[in-house]
C-alpha cells in the first residue's frame, strides 16, 4: 500500500506528459521534443515560481514555454512543410541545452513546493484512502485530466474533430472543419499539457533544479508510453502508472541487491519499453504474418487473436502533412 | 547552404538573447568560444580530435537517412564501439605487436557498433518497433552496461570509480601528425575518408540506390524487387560499424582518454544527425560543419570556467542554428515554391 501510494504520488508529469503529447499526436502532430522540453519546463517553471514566489506563476510558465514550442513544431509543419521528427528532434536538443544554460542561476536553491494537502472525508476510506487521497494538489488534477481528456476526446463533438483531423483530415476539411487551425490549436495545448508535466516535476516529485536533473530519458519513455497506450487517454494513463511501478520497483530493488552498480536500476524500464513496443507492433510487421503462415490454422488464430488485441495503430494521418487544395 | 549566413546572424543574436538575460556579455562569451577552439596549437589539436568521431558518426547516418530512416540508436552504437574496442585492447594488451593490437581493437570496435545497429534494424525490420523508440532504448542499455563494466569486470584495481577503466598506455594509442606548430591526430583521415566512402556509396552503388529508393517508398522497393528487409538491416550494420569506429577513436585516440568511461559517447551521435540534417549527402557540406561543431563544442567548454556559463552553450548554438535553418528552408519553399511539401527528413 505504501508502494501504492509512492507510485500515485510520483505519477502526475507523466501523466500530463503522455495526456498532452496524445492530444496532439491524436491531431496529427508528433511533438518529439519531450524529453527536452520536460527538462526546459522543469526548469522554467521552478525558476519562474521562485521568482514569483507564486505555485502557480510556475505552473503557467511552464504551460507557456510548452505551448511555445508545440507552436513551433506546428509552425514548422503546417506552415513550412517541414518534417516533423526533424523539428522535433532538433527541440529536444535545444530545450535540453537551454534548460542547463538558462537554469545555472537556481540550480541546487530551495524554493517553493506544492503542499501536501489530502482531501478530509475521502482520506478515510480503508485502503483506497490512503493511496489515491492523502496526495497533493496535482495529483488530484491529474485524475480529473484523464478524466476530462478521455471524455473531451471521445465523447465531446470537439473530440470527434480532433480525432477526424489526425485520422481523416481530408473529409474532416471536406465537412468544413478547419483542420490546420485545429493542429495549431492542439499542438499548443498538448504542449501545455507537457509543461505542466515539467511543472510538476520540480515543483513536487523532484523538487528543485540541477545539472543534470535526473529525469533525463523520461520524455522517450513518455512518448512510448502514447504508443503502448495506442493513442487512448486511458490506456496510456494505465502504461504511465506501469513505468512508474517500475522505476519504484527498481529503486526497491537497488535496496535488495546491494552490490550491483546503483547506476544500473534506473535503466531497467528501458529494457521493457523495448519488448512493450515490439508486442504492441509484432501484429502489424509483414515479418509476423509470414511466419505465422508456417503455424497450423488454429495455433495461428489464436497468436493473431492475441497480437490484435494488444495492437496499437496510430492515427492514420500522425505527421503526414496536408496536402495544400489546389 | 544557402541560409547559412542568414541563419548565423539569427543564431547569434538569438544567443546573445539567452546570454544578455544571465547577465552575461555576448561578445565576450563569443570571443572566449572562438579562442577556446583555434587560440592556440593545442586546441586546434583538440578540435581536430573532435571533429573525427563526428564526421564518423555522420558518414554512417548517410546510409540510414537515405532509407528514410531515424537511427537514433546511434549513440548506443559509438559506445558499443567503444565497449569492444575496449575489450579487444584489454585481451591483446600484452601479446604481439601493437599495431596489430589496435588494428584488432578497431575491427572489434566496427563489429560491435555493427552488432548493436543490426539490433535497432531487426527490431525495425521484423518486430514493426519504430528505429526511434528501439534505438532509445538500446542506448539507454548500452549506457548501463557501461557503468557495469566500469564499476564491475574492468573496474581499476583498487579503486573502482565511475570516472573509468585504467588508462591504456601509449603504446595503443593512434599516432599523431606534426604539421607545425599542430601536432594532429590522425583519426581526422579516417572521419574524412570515411565521408568521402560513404557519400560516393550512396550514388554509385546499387546498395546506395536501393537505401535511396527505399527512402523514397519502402513499397515501390520492395515490388521492383528490391530486397528491402536486407537492405535495411544492411543500412544499420553500415551505419552502426561506422559509429564503433568512432567509439574506438574516442578510446584510442591521442587526445582522448584512453580509457572506457560511462557516457563516452558524448552526444557525438546526436551532434552528428544534426550535420547531416544541415549537409544532406553533400560529403563536402557535411566534413565542413561537423568541423564547425567541434570548434564550437570544444570552444563552449571554456565558458564554466571563465565565465560561470555551462558549456550547453555550444549545444544551444549548434541545435538554434540547425531549427533556423530547417525554418528558412520552409520559408524560402513557401515564398518560391508554393508546394514544396517535404516527407524525406533530408
Amino acid at each position: 500500500m505504501i508502494l501504492a501510494a509512492a507510485v500515485v504520488a510520483a505519477s502526475p508529469p507523466i501523466i500530463f506528459a503522455v495526456l498532452g503529447e496524445t492530444i496532439a499526436e491524436k491531431s496529427g502532430v508528433i511533438n518529439l521534443s519531450l524529453d527536452g522540453l520536460l527538462l526546459l519546463t522543469a526548469m522554467a517553471g521552478f525558476a519562474a515560481a521562485r521568482a514569483a514566489d507564486s505555485l502557480l506563476v510556475g505552473m503557467a510558465t511552464a504551460m507557456a514555454v510548452g505551448a511555445l514550442v508545440g507552436l513551433v513544431v506546428a509552425v514548422a509543419s503546417l506552415a513550412l512543410r517541414q518534417n516533423q521528427v526533424a523539428t522535433g528532434f532538433v527541440l529536444m536538443l535545444l530545450c535540453q541545452n537551454l534548460a542547463y544554460v538558462l537554469g545555472t542561476p537556481v540550480a541546487h536553491v530551495p524554493g517553493p513546493q506544492v503542499p501536501h494537502s489530502p482531501i478530509p472525508l475521502l482520506q478515510q476510506v480503508p485502503i483506497v484512502g490512503p493511496v489515491l487521497f492523502r496526495q497533493d494538489a496535482l495529483v488530484y488534477l491529474s485524475f480529473a485530466a484523464a478524466a476530462a481528456v478521455w471524455w473531451y476526446v471521445f465523447k465531446t463533438r470537439p473530440g470527434l474533430m480532433l480525432r477526424g483531423a489526425g485520422e481523416q483530415p481530408a473529409a474532416a476539411v471536406a465537412r468544413g472543419v478547419d483542420v490546420v487551425r485545429l493542429r495549431y490549436l492542439y499542438a499548443m495545448a498538448g504542449g501545455a499539457l507537457v509543461g505542466l508535466g515539467g511543472a510538476a516535476f520540480s515543483l513536487a516529485v523532484k523538487p528543485g533544479w540541477s545539472r543534470p536533473y535526473g529525469i533525463e530519458g523520461t520524455g522517450w519513455i513518455a512518448l512510448a508510453i502514447v504508443i503502448f497506450g495506442n493513442w487512448d487517454p486511458l490506456r496510456a494513463v494505465a502504461g504511465a502508472y506501469l513505468f512508474v511501478l517500475l522505476q519504484t520497483l527498481a529503486t526497491v530493488l537497488q535496496s535488495l541487491m546491494p552490490h550491483v552498480p546503483t547506476q544500473v536500476f534506473p535503466t531497467l524500464p528501458f529494457p521493457l519499453m523495448i519488448l512493450a513496443l515490439l508486442l504492441v507492433t509484432l501484429g502489424n510487421s509483414e515479418w509476423t504474418h509470414r511466419v505465422l503462415r508456417r503455424l497450423p490454422a488454429a495455433a495461428r488464430r489464436r497468436v493473431l487473436r492475441a497480437l490484435r488485441a494488444l495492437e496499437a495503430s496510430p492515427p492514420a494521418a500522425l505527421g503526414v502533412p496536408l496536402e495544400p487544395r489546389e | 547552404m544557402r541560409f547559412g549566413l542568414t541563419a548565423l546572424v539569427l543564431t547569434a543574436a538569438f544567443g546573445a538573447g539567452i546570454l544578455a538575460v544571465l547577465g552575461a556579455s555576448p561578445l565576450e562569451a563569443y570571443r572566449l568560444i572562438v579562442i577556446g577552439a583555434v587560440g592556440r596549437p593545442e586546441r586546434v589539436a583538440f578540435v581536430l580530435a573532435a571533429w573525427a568521431p563526428i564526421l564518423l558518426c555522420a558518414a554512417g547516418l548517410l546510409f540510414t537517412f537515405a532509407a528514410g530512416l531515424w537511427n537514433i540508436g546511434i549513440e548506443g552504437q559509438v559506445i558499443f564501439g567503444a565497449v569492444f574496442a575496449t575489450g579487444a585492447l584489454r585481451a591483446l594488451e600484452h601479446t604481439g605487436p601493437p599495431w596489430i593490437t589496435v588494428l584488432l581493437a578497431g575491427l572489434a570496435a566496427i563489429l560491435g557498433g555493427g552488432v548493436w545497429g543490426l539490433l535497432a534494424g531487426a527490431l525495425r525490420a521484423y518486430g514493426n518497433v519504430n528505429e526511434i523508440f528501439g534505438g532509445l532504448g538500446l542506448n539507454f542499455i548500452a549506457g548501463s552496461l557501461t557503468v557495469y563494466l566500469v564499476l564491475g569486470p574492468w573496474a581499476r584495481p583498487g579503486i573502482a570509480s565511475t570516472s573509468g577503466t585504467l588508462p591504456f598506455p601509449q603504446t595503443v594509442w593512434l599516432p599523431t601528425l606534426t604539421i607545425p606548430p599542430v601536432a594532429a591526430p590522425t583519426e581526422i583521415l579516417l572521419g574524412v575518408a570515411a565521408m568521402g566512402v560513404a557519400a560516393a556509396a550512396l550514388r554509385g552503388t546499387y546498395f546506395g540506390l536501393h537505401l535511396l529508393a527505399i527512402g523514397k517508398s519502402l513499397r515501390a522497393a520492395h515490388l521492383r524487387g528490391i530486397p528491402t528487409t536486407r537492405e535495411v538491416l544492411r543500412a544499420f550494420a553500415a551505419c552502426g560499424g561506422l559509429a564503433g569506429l568512432a567509439g574506438f577513436v574516442l578510446v584510442t585516440g591521442a587526445y582522448s582518454r584512453h580509457q572506457l568511461f560511462p557516457l563516452i559517447s558524448g552526444g557525438n551521435g546526436f551532434l552528428a544527425i544534426l550535420v547531416v540534417l544541415l549537409a544532406g549527402y553533400s560529403a563536402g557540406a557535411g566534413i565542413l560543419i561537423s568541423g564547425v561543431f567541434a570548434a564550437i563544442s570544444m570552444g563552449s567548454l571554456q565558458l564554466p570556467l571563465a565565465m560561470q556559463l555551462d558549456s550547453s552553450m555550444g549545444g544551444v548554438i549548434q541545435s538554434a542554428l540547425v531549427l533556423l535553418i530547417i525554418l528558412l528552408r520552409g520559408v524560402q519553399a513557401r515564398v518560391v515554391h508554393r508546394e514544396g511539401v517535404s516527407r524525406s527528413p533530408l
